[in-house]
């Protein structure tokens, strides 16, 4: 399985950047690319419509859940638990990260729950061949959503070797080369999948 | 465990009561190069204002707030579409304002149309929806859908929303249907049946006329889902006129009295917890106590197979309006059928049936409008619409279809509004030689379920005619 994240490396280059400098965004480069509506006919030449290109990039926040992210590439699944000793759920750990207590609304402290995910448990799962415009993924998808001994929540994600099936053990494989800092950066393999079957910049 | 306050769980107590008057809809379809959204609207408004033999400006008259229903802004790229259709519609200088809670937001648009009107603050409300998905490719489409799960962990993987609902398909397929053919069959019994009925709808976009072979020799989309277990994507728009006592039977004889609640869930699937089954007033803590003996995985609730916010939409309603059992209570009701197996999670979400058998609602022929075993009526038919998979999926105005199509059955006029000859000639579509009038006959109650993707919003609207109201509503 190869992954890819964009169409090449000189689109990539072309794109614009942001850094934060003194608590502000401060873009650079290209983040739109603007292109001529062009005329939307029938059959007749009649007029219908137009087209309306639009190619552009968002800027966006991690916030609390950067640590989660920032994680990954290190070859880290930073979950969180509420440690409020008054929350009526203290002591939950939730794995989708969440910043704060539902409950509660305490901030959440970050753990390392690596060790644990290793083993997870496959609660249900899903093949599919279709994807929508700008998927990454390889086809066919196949997502699995995993339990974790001791966390209340259930994290779905893709598996990106062999067939998933129900109650089969797998273990989160990270990009560690090249991480691109998004969710894809962890995909899963079957427990006992030899390192030379990872995707590229994959490791365990 | 998780667990609700008691005011969390209160039963709603509204100030008045409100009155469904009118409803309208436009055409559906895949795509309506030669229309703009503004057409559709005022389609479905002059519908509603036809219906009650008023033009649109005398109904205007009456209105006095509005709520538009219209869920994604970025396939039009064009935001505050709400405000350039009320200004389409002339309905300055009322107040307005756009409702979007994904695949429920035609019901949550009637929901604060509803409060509106049971607050007082308006003697009538326009509750009007509408969906535009033609505008982009089919990929761009699914994109921007996907755009409605969590931007951060899940839309990054394959911008497909069908996926994020397939893994609860699959777990409900492997816990309750226990990957038996004969429930794999039960599903495609439910498109070809939604298929059917759409026949008989000259709005609908997606009628066919097929068997259970071709719906399990239909394309998988994601094992058990296959190609025509799946809804439509569709454009067109639907409206709804609420009022209170006096207005309504001021702007007609016969409007239907209407209470609308509204129930929650994650965003995300993977963020559920576990809790107490919440019991409908119709089922018992003891009836679940074996659930997870009999199937095996399905005593984690609600887990990857149940709504919570379904069950919690029909929690608040059935206590408000008295619903003792929905079967029983009920003549008709219109689902979100957005899969053919999501079917099936609403009809225990519900308590149609309870958890763990909701493909006998199926199979004991209850929910068809003639009752495939008995040749008798069904004892409560669903989506005779056809519903999300035959009719359409506009969204914003998908709630809204629902009760208007709920309507028409309580108001003894579903053969006149599809049948009309004037109707089909209108829209484009030929009126198959076996039309039917679908009429449920005698129908004096009728519910309806909007429902947001994987169950983060979920409406209940229960219609009722005033002179056959439950008693004990709290």
């Amino acid at each position: 399985m190869k992954v890819e994240h964009l169409a090449s490396k000189e689109e990539d280059e072309k794109r614009g950047t942001v850094k934060v400098v003194n608590g502000r965004y401060k873009p650079s480069g290209l983040f739109h690319y603007i292109s001529l509506n062009t005329p939307i006919k029938d059959e007749n030449g009649t007029l219908m419509g137009i087209t309306n290109p639009r190619d552009m990039t968002y800027i966006h926040s991690y916030g609390g859940e950067a640590v989660f992210f920032e994680g990954l590439g290190k070859g880290k699944l930073i979950a969180s638990r509420c440690d409020n000793p008054d929350c009526v759920t203290k002591g939950s750990i939730y794995m989708p990260f969440r910043i704060h207590c539902p409950d509660c609304l305490a901030k959440n402290t970050p753990v390392d729950i690596t060790d644990r995910a290793r083993g997870g448990n496959v609660h249900s799962f899903m093949i599919t061949e279709r994807t929508g415009a700008f998927n990454t993924l390889p086809t066919p998808i196949k997502f699995v959503n995993v339990e974790f001994e001791g966390v209340c929540t259930i994290l779905m994600g893709a598996l990106a070797v062999g067939e998933p099936k129900m109650d089969m053990k797998v273990t989160p494989i990270f990009r560690t080369g090249d991480p691109q800092y998004i969710i894809t950066d962890m995909l899963w393999v079957p427990v006992g999948t030899p390192a030379d079957q990872l995707p590229e910049h994959y490791t365990f | 465990m998780i667990t609700f306050s008691d005011k969390q769980l209160k039963i709603p107590n509204m100030q008045r009561p409100v009155y469904l008057v009118t409803g309208g809809m436009s055409k559906f379809g895949r795509a309506f190069p030669g229309t703009r959204t503004e057409e559709l609207v005022i389609d479905a408004m002059t519908e509603a204002a036809e219906f009650i033999g008023m033009t649109p400006a005398k109904l205007k008259e009456y209105i006095h707030t509005c709520y538009y229903g219209h869920f994604a802004d970025h396939f039009g790229d064009q935001l505050l579409g709400e405000s350039v259709i009320h200004d389409r519609l002339g309905l300055d200088p009322l107040g307005n304002i756009g409702i979007k809670t994904g695949g429920a937001t035609g019901g949550s648009t009637l929901w604060e149309a509803y409060k509106t009107v049971a607050s007082g603050y308006s003697d009538c409300v326009l509750a009007m929806g509408w969906e535009r998905m033609d505008e982009v490719p089919t990929d761009e489409g699914n994109s921007l859908i996907s755009c409605a799960a969590d931007k951060d962990w899940e839309t990054p993987m394959g911008h497909i929303y069908t996926g994020y609902y397939a893994v609860m398909a699959q777990k409900y397929w492997q816990v309750f249907g226990k990957e038996e053919a004969s429930f794999r069959r039960t599903l495609a019994e439910i498109a070809v049946k939604n298929r059917g009925y759409a026949r008989m709808n000259p709005h609908a976009q997606g009628p066919m006329k097929i068997t259970v072979e071709d719906v399990l020799n239909s394309p998988v989309v994601a094992y058990p889902l296959l190609a025509l277990d799946c809804c439509l994507m569709s454009v067109g728009a639907a409206c709804g006129i609420l009022a209170d006592e006096k207005t309504a039977f001021e702007m007609c004889d016969n409007p239907l009295r209407i209470d609308v609640t509204a129930g929650s869930h994650t965003l995300r699937v993977a963020d559920r917890r576990d809790m107490e089954i919440p019991l409908l007033p119709n089922e018992t803590k003891e009836q679940y106590a074996d659930l997870g003996e009999r199937f095996p995985g399905g005593d984690r609730y609600p887990g990857f197979t149940g709504f919570l916010a379904a069950r919690m939409a029909a929690y608040y309603a059935y206590k408000l309006v008295g619903i003792q059992d929905p079967t029983d209570d009920l003549d008709l009701v219109e689902l979100h059928d957005a899969f053919t197996i999501s079917d099936i999670q609403s009809y225990e979400d519900i308590g149609i049936r309870p958890y763990g058998e909701g493909r006998t609602y199926v199979e004991s022929g209850d929910c068809f409008h003639t009752n495939p075993i008995t040749g008798e009526p069904g004892k409560l038919p669903a989506n005779i619409s056809g519903g999300l998979i035959g009719n359409m999926h506009a969204v914003g105005a998908t709630g809204i279809m629902q009760v208007v199509e709920v309507a028409h059955h309580m108001w003894n006029r579903w053969g006149e509004m599809h049948g009309s000859q004037e109707k089909w000639d209108k829209f484009g579509r030929e009126k198959p030689a076996d039309w039917k009038d679908m009429q449920v006959k005698g129908a004096k109650r009728g519910l309806a379920i909007s429902h947001a993707g994987v169950g983060s919003h979920v409406t209940c609207t229960i219609l009722q005619h005033p002179d056959h109201l439950l008693k004990g509503g709290e």
